[in-house]
């Protein structure tokens, strides 16, 4: 039977990973993703769990040997941060488009510089067009949920894709929360061991990752890309036998206090807690507002998300990460993108905030959607704004 | 992997972009894109055989008179066979 207990997040997912029994876990630690594997590797010193642990020299060695260990048919799980994770990004393509299906745990962090090791979305950011499945988890019972259905999308035969789940690096991934952990025979129930259609055998040697000349690249390039948008079926699917079985249930698109709203915050991770707070402070003083939150970050579910905007007339979308020079920060680009053109569609104004470690507030959800509104009257000139940034 | 090989559409591309069947390459030229070929004086050559050994592509063998013969299907014209023969026997030509 599940346990309810007071863990801290990391532990919890490396517990979702020891009881997904996998084979190899590649790692080089880098905070705040740290507890995660140093737990893992406790346990494969200590023989709780039956698995290669490889400390390798870098991010980028963590996962080419995790693509060596997918591709030989092992269960296969690393976890990154920040710079780490840029320092994969070489590699990050790899597995996709060669369809292998890798877990990874990012925690969230800044990139440098100046250095911060504290929580933002700038490095998924950076890596939103690798082309692996990505969700985002809001809270520790999440993030361990999460995990197990990263294992069982990916190796879904029908997906066979990699797949990253987001947690706040810090104000998640170290927070102690109390979190229902599964137990190996629940967890046996819902993941299915992992068989590859294709793995390395020397006894039936095939190439992986050959040339792709420019008359196969393309073919190829689109091949994933369907890929992984039919992987939704699966991730809905997974999701819901999750909630069958053990009674939580997760959607793409999670919405509160939406119905009537007429301005919605839109988040991502682990503020979208501190914004449903904001949401019941401003409905308390009669204002219309909703929170829209994104799970899945990709595939963009862009039909439920049009669904659960609902009416509203202005979305106020929140980007934890800032891009130099660029129109608009990632999610507010996404959002107008499955907007444009849609009869009604909401006005779409993008907030940076909470870069860096800084703290994003019950007050600051205020502001934003004070803003928001504000702009919704007038003809805004710039296409995003800045939060609390300091003037002088 | 040869032109005719690759019209492929992304419904029917291989799972992976994988090379499903062993050996494949036998199948396809690979030499086609060279810019110069070597050619051997038989007059020079005493059948040492380092342009067999050196050669990257494995493009030389060896014909029943001991003298060795590169396959143009394969050769990548690279020079490297021209560069080791100890008896400079071997010149690279322009492709015509
Ligand atoms: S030119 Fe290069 S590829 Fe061609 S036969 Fe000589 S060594 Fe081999
Ligand atoms: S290396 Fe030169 S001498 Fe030796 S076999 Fe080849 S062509 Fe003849």
């Amino acid at each position: 039977m599940a346990k309810r207990v007071g863990i801290e997040v990391s532990i919890a997912v490396a517990e979702a990973v020891k009881l997904a029994d996998v084979d190899l876990v590649a790692a080089y630690p880098i905070t705040p993703q740290t507890h995660i594997v140093e737990h893992l590797s406790e346990d494969v010193a200590n023989g709780k769990l039956d698995a290669e642990f490889v400390p390798v020299e870098s991010e980028h060695s963590a996962m080419s040997c995790c693509c060596g260990s997918s591709a030989a048919g092992a269960r296969t799980f690393t976890a990154s941060s920040s710079q780490g994770l840029s320092l994969m990004s070489e590699i990050l393509y790899i597995p996709s488009t060669m369809r292998l299906p890798i877990v990874m745990v990012v925690a969230n962090r800044a990139l440098s510089a100046p250095i911060s090791i504290w929580n933002d979305h700038q490095d998924i950011m950076v890596q939103r067009d690798i082309g692996w499945i990505q969700t985002f988890a809001e809270n520790g019972q999440e993030a361990f949920d999460l995990t197990l259905h990263a294992f069982r999308v990916a190796e879904d035969r029908r997906v066979s894709l990699p797949m990253i789940v987001n947690i706040d690096g810090f104000t998640l991934s170290h927070v102690i929360e109390p979190i229902e952990i599964l137990d190996q025979e629940e967890v046996n129930r819902y993941l299915p061991p992992f068989k590859p259609r294709y793995r390395l055998d020397p006894k039936k040697p095939i190439t992986m990752g050959p040339v792709g000349i420019p008359e196969v690249y393309t073919e190829a390039k689109v091949a994933h890309d369907q890929a992984l948008k039919a992987s939704k079926k699966v991730i809905l699917k997974a999701w819901d036998e999750f909630a069958e079985l053990f009674g939580r249930r997760y959607q793409p698109v999670e919405t509160y206090r939406s119905e009537d709203a007429e301005t919605l915050l839109v988040t991502m991770g682990s503020i979208s807690e501190t914004a449903m707070t904001a949401v019941d402070a401003m409905r308390e003083k009669g204002q219309k507002v909703g929170l829209v939150r994104i799970r899945l970050w990709r595939p963009f579910p862009a039909q439920e998300f049009r669904k659960a905007a609902g009416k509203a007339k202005v979305l106020a979308v929140i980007d934890r990460c800032l891009p130099p020079g660029a129109p608009c920060g990632p999610v507010g680009e996404d959002l107008r993108a499955v907007f444009y053109k849609v009869p009604g569609a909401p006005k779409i104004f993008s907030f940076v905030a909470g870069l860096g470690g800084r703290d994003v507030t019950v007050e600051t959800f205020e502001e934003i959607v004070e803003k928001a509104q504000a702009k919704a009257r007038k003809r805004p000139r710039e296409l995003y704004e800045v939060i609390g940034v300091r003037e002088k | 992997m040869a032109k005719t090989d690759a019209i492929i559409g992304w419904k029917t591309i291989t799972f992976g972009c994988h090379v499903l069947e062993p050996g494949s390459t036998a199948k396809f030229r690979t030499g086609d894109w060279r810019s110069q070929r070597p050619v051997t004086d038989r007059e020079k050559c005493i059948k040492c055989g380092m342009c067999w050994i050196f050669c990257p592509d494995m493009a030389y063998s060896q014909t029943e008179d001991g003298y060795y013969v590169a396959d143009m299907e394969y050769c990548k014209g690279c020079g490297i066979c021209a560069h080791e023969c100890p008896k400079d026997a071997i010149t690279m030509v322009p492709e015509e």
